[in-house]
């Protein structure tokens, strides 16, 4: 069984999520993103990578969308409504909620700029409608294999990484997230799952970050000395998210330092998506969630709804304007009338992906830029570039990924040089196999899977038995040979490695059944037949016995008690000397190693004697002995040891 | 597993309490309060009728146990009390291991039980009970402040009215309430918590959602419409219901209907909670139905409160003396408070306000007793409209419920039994209060997860009607289950050679296979053993096989066992190997 994880968008770059991932015979789309950067085909994934027939409903299982930035969810109704995907697509309330606002907002954007409507207003309500949605930690059952189940990813309100398991395999596809709190969400939580295969996004692949305060407040700064010199500030957003985030830091401030100055919404950003803020206030940060009551963080005192005649307005603002990276639309507008202005501020998010207007102004410091073949921009405002980001840094996408130690981890949704760097660390420093593919490729892993059988209680108790394993060490380990401490380090070790030993048993019919080595004869109904070895064999002791029994009147008969345990003793002793790690039982007139034993044999004619030509004088001792299958190897080894010698030599 | 009753409950508001031993781990399912025993107790006083259960004619009317016809007199005088679960006091709540709580009013006996000395257990409930519990119960506190206030400072430990002589002149309806039926629930009286509300744990869990029946939307509508026609001729309704629920439906449609009769007539809601729990109800659109989550995506407030409020056709007051209220006060009006019980709250005031004006109307929950609740506000002249919600799962929807769940033990209410017929395909245990059962394991054995590069290694050997393999590898326990995988050492270093046998062999069978391995012998009849000659067994029950080729060995096959008596290993080794062929083995 294998994992097949076939990379439509953002492999080895940011922009139009979309990953099919086949896992057991079921296909999840995770995410269905638009890219950005292009307005040709490359925008959507390649979809006939999925079924060249366009049969989408029987070629996927489910869809699922992790959170409503465009490049993760852009390209969802143009494939439910254009592709005519009708399956289920599963996305968290918020996300459910605020997707249509992203997305409506970015089809009036794209209206504007003059391009191919690739999606109608109706086919975005069309499209909402055949969305489930999901609360977090809801283990939602797909189908009869499927399970999926979203977890808190902080990022944007409503972020989620999705669980998916199909049997034993079991998997995890992140989405974006973060890993530590911000201004109004919650780090990323996720339980310890057994999974083989982790997708993670990878976007700050290689940066490290420090605290987001003193950014806040460099943020903060750069802005109050634009407004305190007149200028206007331009905050080029998405509808949703950064906004909110931004608000609230710029809420706060106003009212600290008692600022007056106007902070206006664009019509994209209408005031209504705050609204839905008030009401899905549970999925933020708890701290902000404390104030529903009171007054909701989302009620924003000083914002106001901003209109085109307002751009050259006399006098220091505050503007959010979609769309974010300066795609086009709104944004571009005002950025067009007030980057000539040096007073002006345009503030820029951490990543902006090639090809926007943004990225333009944060690659070096350019003084003009060509919009198109007749228009330039002169560009002479300040440019300040947020360093905050509600992406994780490497260190928290190291941390994710040895938190959960999946056996395989596939890297998407970054840059690839940088993308590489993390695939070397994860591989060497967690030991995980990791991958970096690109568009349109296909990532294979095994996956799980397991024999389902029943286990008897016997056999379950029997695991659970402690084996323990004495055996003394002495210390001729090489390292401490030359040392002084060589003669002293000498003692017994213990170790308990338990193994499960059982009998599987399979009846047609019936389930595979698990049980212990004694219980199978019942369960067969047959007798058991024990096949054991025995010997009986002479031994010499002639200088033992002329040691030991030289006052002994009559050295012909059997030996006594006392030197039977002498001898006995005398063959532990040779015993331990050349088996060190057995486990050598004295009991006195008997000799016990595993289901190995040896007595003295006092009988006349043993039935395990071979030969019989018994030489009956005192220098000749006979030695029964008899072992089970068991230990066969063990048992002729001690044979061989007590044949070599007598035991007197030592 | 094992499980207990500790109450059946009663009604929405008094939830069941069970107790659950699963191996070892005891779990407690809900800790409700009986808030309906508060009829008990004289809500606060008012002034001119303070403590006239003193008088002498009362108390010797009550010595001589004479019944009548029950009065506010008769009502216990006294800071009040608070039932718990009588039966919870029979277990150690140190022992607790998990605490379930399945509703906002199923954690309203919580601190009792968690002020217990090592009280140490996890709660678990959902993140909207919890805060609808807590605030409930902050609610209830202040509430309870108002008759602190009034009675002062507890002197004793043990109040005047719990003497037993006290308890013995209460009329017998009363003294049920007071002792319970077998006289046996005093011990379950608790003075109530402080505001100190406990930390939860709180763990996200689903909730089975279920459509708004059609005929509880008419009982909706028909208190709306009795609403209506009171406050047409003046009179005011008065809506002392604790369901969330209701109370929000009631808002809509009570405020929809005034409207469109266009009466000016305002809406109160009197609760020291009321403006954070409507602020509540409306972000938690995860747990409303269908139809409400719908205005959610379409970026409407949850419930139409928010608007009213804001239009101010429905004022939120804390307290009935809340300067804002004083202020703003007209009648008629619709006024929503608490307590359904009738002795705390705003709706004690209010009710001693209008209880004489024939006009105005009183909307009750029925199942309370409305004799008795109403006692202390005699003689009633106004209307009061009894009405039934539905609360839990109705009988009727028992048995679709156990159709979709196809469970394999079903424990059920004893006294509910009769009543309804399960079918047998289901094994059904039923219950009583403070009966522990036990429920036997469904299951015989354990599910075992094999892992398949270890299965992948078995060596299959085929019998009569089974086919065994032998395993081997490392036993793992990972969220219960147990799995079990490669152990550190390869199989192939092990023997791979039989180690049980069954079967009796055949001692001609095993000669001719030895001699295939080029060993030769002869069979020797055992004369001197237990085995007699007329056994028809004994020939292949005891017998030994002289081996002489190539060296020599004995072969002792008996019917319980084999003996190989060799001085080669190799040689004996190459026996078994013949044994093995003419036994079963594994």
């Amino acid at each position: 069984m294998a994992i097949d994880s076939l990379v439509l968008g953002a492999g080895q770059e940011v922009g139009k999520s979309c990953v099919v991932v086949s896992i057991n015979g079921k296909r999840i789309m995770f995410d269905c993103g638009m890219h950005m950067g292009y307005t040709d085909s490359r925008r959507y994934p390649d979809f006939s990578l999925i079924s060249n027939t366009g049969d989408f409903d029987n070629a996927l299982t489910c869809v699922v969308v992790t959170h409503f930035h465009l490049d993760h969810i852009g390209a969802l109704p143009y494939f439910t409504e254009v592709c005519g995907y009708k399956g289920p697509i599963y996305m968290t309330y918020p996300t459910k909620a605020l997707a249509p606002l992203m997305l409506e907002d970015y089809r009036k954007n794209m209206d504007r700029r003059g391009e191919d409507e690739q999606f109608t207003s109706d086919h975005i309500t069309e499209c909402m409608k055949k969305v489930i949605p999901v609360d977090l930690k809801q283990t939602v059952q797909v189908d009869k294999d499927l399970q999926i189940r979203a977890y808190y990813a902080g990022h944007v309100i409503g972020a989620a990484m999705f669980y998916a398991k199909v049997g034993d395999a079991a998997m995890v596809y992140t989405g974006d997230y973060n890993m530590t709190p911000d201004r109004h969400l919650g780090a990323a939580q996720i339980d310890r799952l057994q999974l083989d295969l982790v997708i993670t996004e990878s976007t700050y692949a290689t940066t490290i970050r420090d605290s987001r305060y003193g950014r806040e407040r460099e943020f903060l700064k750069a802005v109050h000395t634009c407004i305190a010199a007149g200028g206007k500030v331009l905050i080029p957003t998405f509808a949703l998210g950064r906004a909110q985030e931004l608000c609230i830091l710029l809420e706060d401030y106003w009212e600290r330092m008692n600022l007056k100055v106007p902070i206006y919404f664009s019509a994209g950003l209408t005031i209504q998506a705050n609204m839905y803020y008030k009401m899905l206030i549970n999925w933020t940060s708890q701290k902000i969630k404390e104030t529903y009551a009171t007054r909701n963080a989302f009620d924003f005192k000083n914002v106001r709804n901003f209109d085109r005649s307002l751009i050259n307005a006399p006098g220091p603002c505050v503007l959010f304007a979609t769309p974010g990276m300066i795609v086009g639309g709104f944004s571009l507008e005002v950025f067009m009338q007030w980057a000539p202005s040096e007073m002006n501020l345009v503030t820029l998010p951490g990543y902006c992906v090639a090809g926007t207007i943004g990225h333009k102004l944060m690659s070096g410091k350019p003084t003009k830029i060509d919009l198109d073949k007749d228009t330039q921009i002169d560009v002479r405002c300040q440019i300040h570039q947020l360093s905050f980001s509600p992406h994780t840094d490497a260190k928290g996408i190291m941390d994710l990924v040895k938190f959960l130690s999946p056996k395989h981890a596939i890297l998407v949704h970054g840059e690839k040089p940088k993308m590489a760097t993390l695939k070397e660390r994860i591989q060497s420093e967690l030991g995980i196999p990791c991958y970096c593919p690109a568009n349109n490729e296909t990532v294979t892993v095994p996956s799980t899977h397991y024999v389902k059988a029943d286990a008897s209680e016997t056999f379950i108790r029997s695991c659970l038995n402690p084996n323990f394993k004495f055996s003394t060490y002495s210390s001729v380990d090489k390292s401490y040979l030359d040392s002084k401490y060589s003669k002293a380090a000498s003692g017994l070790q213990v170790s308990d490695e338990r193994v499960a030993e059982g009998i599987l048993v399979v009846e047609k019919g019936k389930k595979a059944k698990v049980i212990h080595q004694d219980e199978l004869l019942l369960m067969l109904g047959d007798k058991k037949h024990e096949v054991q070895f025995a010997y009986c064999f002479p031994m010499h002791t002639e200088r033992l016995q002329k040691t030991r029994t030289e006052e002994l009147p009559s050295a012909d008969t059997l030996l006594c008690d006392l030197d039977k345990c002498t001898l006995i003793n005398q063959l532990s002793m040779k015993l331990s000397n050349e088996l060190s790690d057995a486990n050598i039982l004295d009991l006195g007139e008997q000799l016990q190693v595993e289901s190995f034993r040896v007595s003295i044999c006092s009988k006349n004619s043993c039935p395990h004697r071979l030969s019989h030509s018994v030489h009956n004088d005192s220098e000749s001792v006979f030695l029964c002995c008899h072992w089970s299958l068991r230990d066969e190897k063990l048992a002729w080894k001690i044979i061989s040891i007590m044949k070599s010698s007598s035991p007197h030599t030592t | 597993m094992k499980f207990t009753c500790l109450s059946k409950g009663g009604g929405f508001h008094f939830s069941p309490c069970h107790m659950l031993n699963v191996s070892g781990f005891r779990i407690l399912l809900d800790c409700p309060l009986d808030l309906s025993s508060l009829a008990l107790f004289s809500p606060v006083p008012v002034a001119h009728q303070a403590h006239e259960s003193l008088d002498t004619d009362s108390v010797i009317r009550k010595k001589q146990k004479i019944e009548k016809t029950l009065d506010a007199n008769d009502l216990v005088h006294a800071e009040p009390w608070y039932k718990t679960v009588k039966n919870l006091h029979l277990w150690d709540a140190s022992f607790i291991d998990v605490v379930l709580i399945s509703s906002p009013m199923g954690m309203l006996g919580l601190p009792f039980l968690t002020r217990t000395r090592d009280f140490s257990a996890k709660i678990y409930v959902t993140e909207a009970s919890a805060r609808i519990g807590q605030l409930l119960m902050e609610d209830l506190v202040s509430m309870h402040m108002e008759l602190r206030q009034f009675y002062g400072p507890e002197d004793s430990c043990f109040p005047q009215w719990m003497r037993w002589e006290e308890l013995e002149v209460l009329p017998s309806e009363l003294r049920k309430i007071a002792l319970g039926k077998d006289c046996e629930e005093l011990g379950a009286w608790m003075p109530l918590y402080r505001d100190d509300v406990s930390n939860l744990e709180e763990m996200a869990a689903s909730l089975l959602k279920d459509d708004e029946s059609a005929e509880e939307i008419e009982k909706l509508v028909f208190i709306c419409a009795c609403a209506l026609d009171s406050v047409r001729v003046g009179g005011s309704v008065l809506v002392p219901i604790d369901r969330l629920g209701v109370v929000l439906c009631l808002l809509e449609q009570m405020s929809l209907l005034l409207e469109s009769s266009s009466l000016k007539v305002p809406i109160y809601i009197i609760s020291s909670v009321a403006e954070e729990l409507l602020a509540f109800t409306n972000i938690i659109p995860e747990w409303v139905c269908k139809q409400r989550q719908e205005k959610l995506f379409s970026g409407e407030p949850l419930f139409a409160h928010v608007k009213l409020i804001k239009e101010r056709k429905i004022h939120v007051f804390p307290a009935v003396h809340s300067p804002e209220l004083l202020t703003n006060w007209q009648e008629p009006c619709v006024v929503f408070c608490p307590n359904w019980s009738l002795r705390l709250g705003p709706v004690v005031h209010l009710l001693r306000h209008w209880c004489s004006d024939p006009n105005s109307l009183l909307v009750l929950e029925s199942g309370v007793d409305a004799d008795i609740a109403l006692l202390p506000f005699k003689p009633m002249a106004m209307k009061v409209l009894q009405c039934s919600f539905l609360s839990g799962l109705s009988l009727q929807k028992v048995q679709p419920l156990l159709k979709i769940l196809q469970p394999k033990l079903v424990l059920f209410p004893k006294d509910l039994s009769c009543k309804i017929q399960i079918s047998e395909a289901n094994m059904i245990f039923l219950f009583s209060e403070n009966e522990t059962l036990r429920i036997p394991s469904s299951k015989e054995s354990t599910d075992i997860d094999i892992a398949t590069d270890l299965a992948s290694k078995f060596r299959w050997k085929t019998f009569k009607q089974e086919t065994i393999t032998r395993l081997e590898g490392e036993l793992f326990m990972d969220h219960g289950k147990h799995r079990l995988l490669s152990g550190f050492q390869p199989a192939n270093s092990k023997q791979q050679r039989p180690l049980v046998h069954w079967g009796s062999p055949d001692v001609k069978v095993l000669l001719t296979e030895l001699s295939k391995m080029g060993i030769s012998g002869t069979i020797k009849q055992v004369t001197d053993d237990a085995k007699s000659e007329d056994d028809a067994k004994s020939e292949n029950a005891a017998a030994i096989i002289d081996i002489h080729d190539p060296e020599k060995a004995l072969i002792d096959v008996r019917e319980t066992g084999t003996v190989i008596i060799a001085a080669n290993e190799n040689l004996a080794s190459h026996i078994v190997k013949a044994v093995d062929i003419v036994l079963d083995g594994i």
